[in-house]
């Protein structure tokens, strides 16, 4: 397993904080949870990616303690507290809808776990404080939770999980309930206080942007199992298979069969032509596989490029979009396939592609990716 | 997992499921206590043979034989009896009355209600809980002095020379009727403002935006769309009704045969106390379609709102 | 937009629910035995009923059946609201629900003479109770444990269930997320609860006439018979003070309601604009 670069608190040993045994979770006959195991750092930000139903919310509710496994097991910090009650395990949630008390304060909300531990009342009130200072709320600590606005309950939501401070950090599409601009902020500062107070935590969500810009890892779910687990930019640029690379960003996919394979290279019979593709695969001459090809990827010209005899095919504009920092083409080729790229404009006065236009798109080998499922 | 853990997993286990059991057991055992077997004890009483109150036990042990002794003269009776049978009939057709009319007069109110400027929506529903909370008795005790032949009406009318002698208005349909209305039409009308209040007018927009008439919107969506209120209205009257007692003793006379109050009869004019259990028996069995679709309401939507 | 028909329904609505009423409390300050022939202003009907014993005894019988009936209600009706709302699957379920929602319709007739006959039985049994205010006060308390159940249970549907996972999430046993985070939050309905059974407790008449015994008469059972006569004016003068005590409190507790509305939706606004406006300035 290759460390993380961003990755500054975790230690030799630390490698499986929080394990998740052959954990199943099943409702009368169907599993929202099927035989996952993963092992989580500790000081990661661990995000579970997927559409509704995938069984994320599932997974991170048995994580909690509100559901209880039918069969695997879940260990933190070497104990196994599969079976434990929420109450009993020093782990807290955020939840979507906060879960603010609306009849305390915003100083009682955060004071109320540590009341459960009996801790004495003047280091409460010291650990609220600090609490307060962390999520920049001290002027608030008297008002209720409807005297704030959502932002601000949201980090009076932080402040009452972190209070504690837990050993896992639980958060349930953290971002789900805000608006647009408050959300780039929030991302950002979510992502900052939680890696300064270096709390290991899993996060849920079916935004892939929420997911690539606040986690270490990623795991991209569907019908209760793991697809892939990686670094964000490792999902997104080398998906194992069709559902990850369609589900994160936008992709153009071409299937076609093995023609050539070699260890540095292989190349890819498909309708479009013949498509080079820079890396190897394990696999026979004759496979049938898709070939991934992400829209930022994809060079635009006028006139056919000279030196391009692979990854390159000539079509024309059938639709646009503008989009302020880049435009989305949709290039139809020979035989009826869309070709969706994306061009940055990274000049003022750059050229905008008119609708109609014949135009030759061309990429990398590099560029381009083999998924066999 | 350790001996000790395995023992602490128990004890949790077990007072987990203890909280849970007294808080369904305790209600639970209130209740067949004060409903489930009293209901029991009526129905073995309906079949017992009496004399007045005091009534033998159904089985009897004697000389190793096992009697078993059910009466049915009492229901036999009663289902043949064109008094009781025309009684029965009675009560359905007010009950039915007094639903239609509480509906035609509360629907539009509620609806009324719920459509009005939002400021003075809390007064409106403050001014129709104030007769909902208001001793029952005591309103219908007030069409008394309405509606008696020297009541208010009839002083009014003779005082304004429309009539020379008072028109009989007590102790007939007419009068029990408007006392069943008068009673019972809050019951109707809050469930109902509480399904209205709650609709979501862009609904009406939409029917409105695609082309249908307000009278058209009105039925085609808005009704549809308040069922559950009506349901919940209809059966809150309908059931009560059935078994009045105090409107038709008030305010009704010999030709309005009500089954509640045929059995306060039976019961403590007669002491009859098997006939009055028969004619208990018999109104559950009346009562029990009614029953079954208040409970499926009940059911589906959690609860009556808006009380 | 209220149309004009509307309105005239409505104000039509109104008349009709209100003359009644106010025509009661005009003819308790008659001056005359004919309760409904204007004979002059007089408060001596008010007199009358202060004095005599029969009222004034009844009266606060149905009060201390009514205090602890509506107490009993709220408890039982609190629990069972619970038992219906968050555990969804026990034994005898449907069986509880129907019996939870069947005292809100069954006509008293019915369960009043069940009531009876289940403790005459338990009389000729036990030798235990008697009839009286035991007896009254158990066909009270079943019949408003429904409707408590009833009033609860809508609260505990809108309440966020989250909420109670907090707590657990946050170390609190499942007693005391119950009496530090539900029962405040449920403070307001058990209060219209215990209010509306207070209400039906000191109102009924057939169950309660059914379960009295000799020296348990109830304020509406010593109506009941003097209605039955006829009019009545010291009924009247009843019926007025009812009418005063019950329309003070529910204009009081309307009013209280909504100025709470008004303030919570204030401060929500407000918290909103600071947020917008915190926002626009980062």
């Amino acid at each position: 397993m290759q460390q993380s670069k961003q990755n500054t608190v975790g230690q030799a040993g630390d490698a499986s904080f929080v394990r998740i045994d052959r954990l199943t979770k099943r409702f009368d006959e169907v599993a929202a949870v099927d035989d996952v195991s993963i092992d989580i750092r500790k000081g990661e930000i661990f995000a579970l990616l997927g559409s509704s139903g995938c069984g994320k919310s599932t997974l991170l509710r048995m994580l909690a303690g509100f559901e209880t496994p039918t069969t695997g097991k879940i260990f933190l910090d070497g104990a196994e507290i599969s079976k434990l009650p929420p109450y009993e395990r020093t782990i807290n949630m955020m939840f979507q809808s906060y879960a603010l008390f609306p009849h305390l304060t915003v100083a009682e909300n955060i004071a109320f776990g540590l009341k459960r531990d009996r801790m004495p009342k003047d280091r409460i009130a010291e650990r609220v404080d600090a609490m307060l200072n962390i999520v920049q709320l001290k002027p608030y600590a008297k008002r209720k939770p409807h005297q704030l606005s959502g932002g601000q309950q949201q980090r009076v939501a932080l402040a009452r999980c972190l209070a504690k401070s837990p050993k896992l950090l639980l958060l349930d599409e953290p971002l789900g309930a805000l608006d647009r601009k408050l959300r780039e902020q929030t991302q950002f500062e979510l992502h900052n206080i939680i890696k300064k107070v270096g709390v290991t935590c899993v996060l849920v969500t079916h935004d892939q942007e929420e997911a690539i810009t606040m986690a270490d890892r990623i795991a991209v779910m569907n019908s209760g199992s793991f697809l892939q687990v990686g670094q964000p930019h490792e999902i997104y640029e080398t998906p194992n298979c069709r559902f990850v690379a369609d589900f994160i960003g936008n992709v153009n996919l071409f299937d076609g069969v093995i023609v050539g394979d070699e260890p540095d290279h292989c190349v890819v019979e498909t309708a479009q032509g013949k498509l080079y593709v820079g890396h190897g695969i394990t696999g026979n001459l004759g496979m049938e596989v898709s070939v991934a090809l992400r829209p930022e990827k994809i060079e635009l010209q006028r006139a056919a490029p000279s030196d391009r005899e692979f990854n390159c095919l000539a079509g024309s504009i059938v639709d646009s979009g503008y989009f302020g920092r880049f435009s989305l083409y949709k290039v139809a080729l020979a035989g009826g396939k869309r070709l969706q790229v994306a061009i940055t404009h990274s000049q003022r006065h750059g050229e905008l592609f008119q609708r109609g236009e014949e135009v030759f798109a061309s990429w990398l080998p590099d560029s381009l990716v083999v998924l066999t499922s | 997992m350790s001996i000790s853990n395995q023992a602490k997993g128990v004890r949790r286990a077990l007072t987990r499921n203890w909280g849970r059991r007294t808080v369904i057991g305790i209600p639970y055992l209130f209740l067949i206590l004060l409903f489930t077997v009293p209901f029991l004890v009526v129905l073995k009483i309906s079949v017992s043979e009496t004399e007045g109150i005091r009534f033998q036990d159904l089985m009897s042990y004697a000389d190793g034989v096992v009697q078993l002794k059910i009466k049915l003269s009492n229901f036999i009776f009663l289902s043949t009896d064109s008094l009781y049978v025309q009684t029965y009939g009675s009560s359905i057709k007010f009950a039915t009355f007094n639903t239609l009319i509480c509906l035609a007069i509360g629907y539009p109110f509620a609806y009324f209600m719920a459509r009005s400027p939002a400021n003075i929506r809390p007064a409106l529903l403050m001014l129709v809980s104030l007769p909902f909370w208001t001793s029952y008795l005591l309103r219908v005790y007030a069409w008394k002095g309405l509606l008696d032949d020297h009541g208010v009406f009839n002083n009014l009318l003779i005082w304004l020379h429309l009539i020379d002698e008072p028109i009989k208005m007590m102790h007939t349909g007419f009068s029990m009727t408007i006392g069943m209305v008068y009673a019972y039409l809050p019951f109707m009308i809050l469930p109902l403002y509480a399904n209205l209040v709650k609709m979501d007018l862009r609904l009406i927009e939409a029917a409105k935006d695609l082309g249908a008439t307000p009278w058209k919107t009105f039925w085609l969506v808005t009704v549809p769309l308040s069922k559950s209120g009506i349901i919940a209205g209809s059966m809150l009257v309908f059931i009560p009704s059935m078994g009045e007692y105090v409107i038709p003793e008030l305010l009704g006379g010999p030709s309005t045969l009500m089954i509640g109050r045929v059995l306060w009869d039976e019961f403590f004019s007669n002491n009859d106390w098997a006939m009055a259990s028969a004619v208990a028996v018999t109104m559950v069995g009346l009562i029990l379609v009614p029953l079954a679709i208040f409970n499926k309401y009940q059911a589906d939507t959690g609860g009556v709102r808006g009380v | 937009m209220t149309s004009r028909f509307g309105k005239a329904w409505l104000i039509a609505g109104y008349i009709f629910l209100y003359l009644p009423i106010l025509t009661l409390i005009v003819f308790s300050f008659n001056d005359s035995k004919m309760v409904t022939l204007w004979g002059g202003f007089t408060f001596k009907w008010y007199g009358v009923i202060a004095n005599d014993t029969e009222v004034v005894d009844a009266f606060i019988l149905s009060l201390k059946v009514a205090l602890m009936s509506a107490s009993a209600s709220v408890l039982l009706g609190t629990l069972a609201a619970f038992a219906m709302v968050r555990y969804k699957n026990f034994w005898g379920r449907t069986a509880f629900a129907a019996h939870i929602n069947a005292p809100l319709v069954v006509p008293e007739v019915i369960t009043g003479l069940s009531l009876l006959l289940f403790f005459v039985l338990c009389e000729r049994l036990f030798g235990w109770p008697d009839r009286g205010i035991l007896t009254i006060w158990a066909g009270h308390t079943s019949v408003g444990m429904a409707y408590a159940a009833v009033v609860i249970q809508s609260r505990l549907l809108e309440m966020d269930k989250s909420l109670e996972e907090a707590a657990m999430d946050l170390g609190s046993k499942p007693f005391q997320v119950f009496y530090l985070i539900t029962l405040p939050m449920i403070a307001q309905s058990m209060l219209a609860a215990w209010l509306l059974t207070f209400t039906l407790s000191l109102d009924d008449v057939v169950s309660t006439a059914f379960l009295s015994g000799p020296g348990s008469t109830t304020l509406p059972i010593v109506i009941l018979s003097r209605a039955r006569l006829g009019l009545n004016p010291t009924v009247n003068a009843i019926a007025t003070i009812t009418v005063a005590v019950v329309s003070i409190g529910v204009f009081a507790g309307s009013l209280w309601l909504s100025r709470q509305e008004t303030r919570r939706a204030a401060e929500q606004a407000a918290a909103y604009r600071e947020g917008m406006g915190l926002a626009v300035a980062a």
